[in-house]
């Protein structure tokens, strides 16, 4: 036997509005509210909605084998109560059927992790305690801000309590090893890890519709076959972005179908069954501990922080917005904190991303800026009016 | 007196101080009494008014014929002036179809002009007009040429005394005037290919440049510096060279100083973000400055091709709580840009006048200048420094924003000095030169 492990990333940054210089000291409101609600009410409606939909026939049609996982920001979250409640709602319906398992992450979708232990340590309870009230359950496998890990944020994430936590199967932490196992923290403190198996996730997520690939069309007999035959493997860990299924993967492409067709031709074969993260972990035993020194994430290429961090203007905003983290703390002022907190989401740094050659167009696509310098100069000048009022 | 003036820009379509410089001057010679009959590649509905009468280049029939003639002319300019004249075969662009126009691009010079010979016998018009962007756009080599196959008709179809062209771009339509017409020449230099481009120039401007002011009768410059330039890189004999200093409108009141949200004092650097402007010894003095004294907030005002860099530049200097860039400004938005500052900073490479440290000063901003601008010649009232001299940029930055005493004396002064600094007198000159000149 072995298992397919599908779980899925839902988050919305709160985009900022262009921010002028002359409005520093003048005006505190930051957010694009019109494009935020725009962009929310079209993803929900392209993607959020008919996939839930999906997923809950599949789950009416086949009962208890049909089991996923998302994680969902704290912003996405935020966003759903504002623009479209109905997302909530339906993902609820997908909780109390007990086939959906919900992770942990940093509520603000953060890079706090690589910064600050303790807002780290505070984000990643505020989610937990968002999902607890929300859904009614307790996150217990962890997946960080676009699967960044290492050996250090392991450690903090079993502090946390979490059995478990996603990465990415980068190859340069794997080597030679597979991703289809489970594995464990190098510490074997009880930690196990997840690998992302990059090349099957991403058969769905970004060639579904490539015509230029050999394997077009991807149908879900040929996926269920493709895993049938896999050799030394117990578990295939399928992570990727919701918003794959109707935004990046449009309706048109039949991914829907795609989709709805995949558990009847998975369960054909036998020996294949789904399992969440959390049980995937409880069913397989850890093959290795795992060493990671430096972290990785599932982005780009590199499988490194370059998409956020690494410029002079990422450094720059960065460093800057986590230098505030005592003195706004101090305040005791919640609206402050949460302000300082929304500007750490991690898109704003991807914005000011300088990478334009090879992943360029991914994150062309994302950004609604004209220039990485453009977000830079928006982003500052939010964060000095922010910094005047902090004073 | 009449005088027929090239330019290529005219307010409201403005995008730097050329358009602006040409409304006053035109503004007070009218004043005077003298005629003008100001040329601009495109003529817009709301092209500004001041008594000159504007002829839009792309408003004025050509006869087909006529191109063939001020290629001729051209021809025999041209073999002692590196010049080439080539581009207009493939520029036609009439008022036709698309149809036509296609057969028209695909087809030789001389087959066109068959073509339309033809056609003139089935009474359609021989007569053509030309488009222009009347920008600055990639195909500006070939609107200069459009510009002086129109004015050859222009010249042809006017009287007047003089002929006076406003840089480059304009050049060759001053030199076909003058074949065409005997009169003389006068081309008014406002900025060199080497004040734009340092010593890296486009050998094709140059090259206009050069022909313009070889072919000229009197070479008109906004100041001694760029007179300099013209007789050492241009090779002109400094005595067909006079100098006429820009103007500056006095608007009477003081800006009103507004606080600014930092309390701090503001320092501001407004521009182009070009090579020409100097943004980068800006910011290398805002560093030295900011290591004293965290209280000031730079601003580079203006865009430009050196915009990213600069970005990337204060961003690696971790200076960005103190540094802001307000991208390019509206007429208002520079008003409170000046209102809101404390010290107004020109470090250009080379300027060959530089119109907005005087309009810092007429707001009332202690302002601080390059020695290698124009500007540097006629107030006292500015600090100067060299524009690679950072350290003494950064001294006079201090001194500004700490020493009271030298900043009220300087406003005080400079306020004054200004308004000496007027379109009236530039005007006056400019009517001797071209009473010498007829």
């Amino acid at each position: 036997m072995k298992s397919i492990c599908f779980y899925f990333q839902v988050h919305q940054p709160f985009r900022l509005r262009p921010y002028k210089f002359f409005e520093i000291g003048k005006r505190h409101n930051y957010y694009d509210d019109v494009q935020n609600a725009w962009l929310c009410r079209r993803i929900a409606d392209k993607c959020y909605l008919p996939a839930n939909a999906t997923f809950l026939n599949l789950i009416h049609k086949y009962g208890q084998q049909v089991r996923i996982a998302y994680s969902i920001t704290g912003t996405a979250m935020e966003q759903f109560a504002r623009y479209t409640p109905e997302v909530i709602d339906s993902f609820k319906r997908l909780v109390d059927t007990g086939c959906v398992e919900l992770l942990g992450e940093t509520y603000m979708h953060s890079l706090a992790a690589l910064k600050s232990k303790e807002e780290f340590r505070e984000q990643v309870k505020m989610h937990s305690d968002l999902m607890k009230e929300v859904f009614g359950v307790t996150p217990r496998v962890f997946r960080n801000t676009e699967l960044i890990y290492s050996d250090g944020i392991g450690r903090i994430v079993h502090d946390l309590g979490f059995k478990g936590q996603l990465m990415e199967g980068a190859k340069q932490v794997l080597g030679w090893r597979s991703p289809n196992f489970v594995y464990e923290h190098r510490d074997k403190n009880g930690l196990r890890l997840l690998m992302k198996n990059f090349r099957l996730s991403d058969d769905i997520a970004f060639r579904f519709s490539q015509q230029s690939w050999s394997e077009w069309p991807l149908t879900a007999d040929k996926f269920a076959d493709w895993i049938h035959e896999l050799q030394d493997t117990e578990c295939v860990n399928l992570f990727m972005d919701y918003e794959t299924f109707g935004e990046h993967q449009w309706k048109e492409t039949g991914i829907f179908d795609f989709l709805n067709a995949m558990p009847e031709e998975i369960f054909k074969k036998g020996d294949i069954n789904f399992l969440t993260p959390g049980e995937i972990i409880t069913t397989y035993q850890p093959k290795e501990p795992i060493a990671c020194e430096y972290p990785v994430s599932w982005a780009d290429e590199e499988r490194d922080l370059s998409a956020w961090l690494g410029n002079d203007l990422q450094d720059d905003a960065f460093e800057q917005i986590y230098s505030l983290e005592q003195q706004v703390k101090a305040t005791g002022n919640e609206d402050l904190i949460s302000v300082w907190r929304h500007l750490q989401t991690s898109d704003n740094f991807y914005y000011m991303c300088t990478k334009w050659f090879s992943d360029g167009d991914v994150h062309k696509y994302f950004n609604h800026y004209n220039t990485p310098y453009e977000a830079y100069i928006n982003y500052m000048n939010i964060l000095s009016d922010f910094r005047l009022t902090l004073n | 007196m009449k005088v027929l003036m090239f330019g290529w820009e005219f307010p409201p379509h403005i995008s730097g101080g050329l358009g602006t410089a040409c409304y006053r001057m035109t503004e007070a010679l009218v004043k005077r009494n003298v005629n003008i009959l100001f040329v601009v590649p495109k003529k817009y509905q709301d092209t500004a008014q001041n008594g000159s009468h504007i002829i839009g280049a792309d408003c004025t029939d050509v006869h087909i014929g006529d191109i063939d003639k001020t290629k001729e002319i051209f021809k025999t300019v041209q073999q002692s002036l590196n010049l080439s004249f080539i581009q207009v075969n493939s520029l036609l662009v009439p008022y036709i179809g698309q149809r036509d126009y296609y057969n028209i691009t695909n087809r030789s010079f001389e087959e066109l002009k068959g073509h339309y010979a033809r056609d003139f016998h089935n009474s359609v018009s021989m007569y053509r007009r030309f488009d222009f962007s009347g920008g600055y756009t990639e195909n500006l080599m070939e609107e200069v040429d459009k510009y002086a196959v129109v004015a050859a008709q222009i010249a042809k179809e006017n009287d007047f005394d003089v002929i006076h062209c406003h840089d480059w771009l304009t050049y060759k339509a001053g030199i076909i005037a003058k074949q065409i017409s005997g009169k003389p020449l006068i081309v008014h230099v406002h900025a060199t290919e080497y004040d734009r481009s340092g010593e890296n120039v486009n050998s094709r401007v140059y090259d206009i440049e050069k022909a313009g002011m070889d072919n000229a009768d009197r070479i008109v410059t906004v100041s001694n510096y760029t007179k300099r330039i013209a007789v050492k890189r241009y090779f002109q004999p400094a005595d067909k060279i006079t100098t006429v200093y820009n103007g500056i409108d006095y608007g009477g009141n003081m800006l009103q100083k507004k606080k600014n949200p930092f309390n701090k004092k503001i320092v501001t650097f407004l521009g182009r973000v070009t090579f020409q402007k100097g943004p980068d010894y800006f910011i290398e003095a805002a560093d030295k400055v900011l290591k004293k004294d965290k209280n000031i907030i730079f601003v580079i005002a203006g865009s430009g091709d050196m915009l990213n860099r600069m970005v990337a530049l204060v961003a690696r200097k971790r200076i960005s709580q103190n540094f802001f860039f307000t991208g390019f400004l509206r007429n208002k938005e520079v008003d409170e840009m000046f209102a809101m500052s404390d010290v107004y900073v020109m470090p250009s490479v080379s300027e060959p006048f530089g119109i907005s440290p005087l309009e810092a000063m007429r707001d009332g901003v202690p302002t601080i200048i390059s020695k290698q601008s124009g500007v540097s010649e006629i107030v006292s009232y500015a600090l100067k420094v060299d524009f690679w001299d950072i350290d003494a940029m950064a001294d006079a930055i201090y001194g500004l924003t700490h020493y009271k005493a030298l900043s009220n004396m300087i406003v005080a002064n400079a306020g004054r000095e200004i308004r000496k600094i007027t379109w009236d007198k530039a005007a006056e000159e400019l009517e001797q030169i071209y009473s010498k000149l007829c």
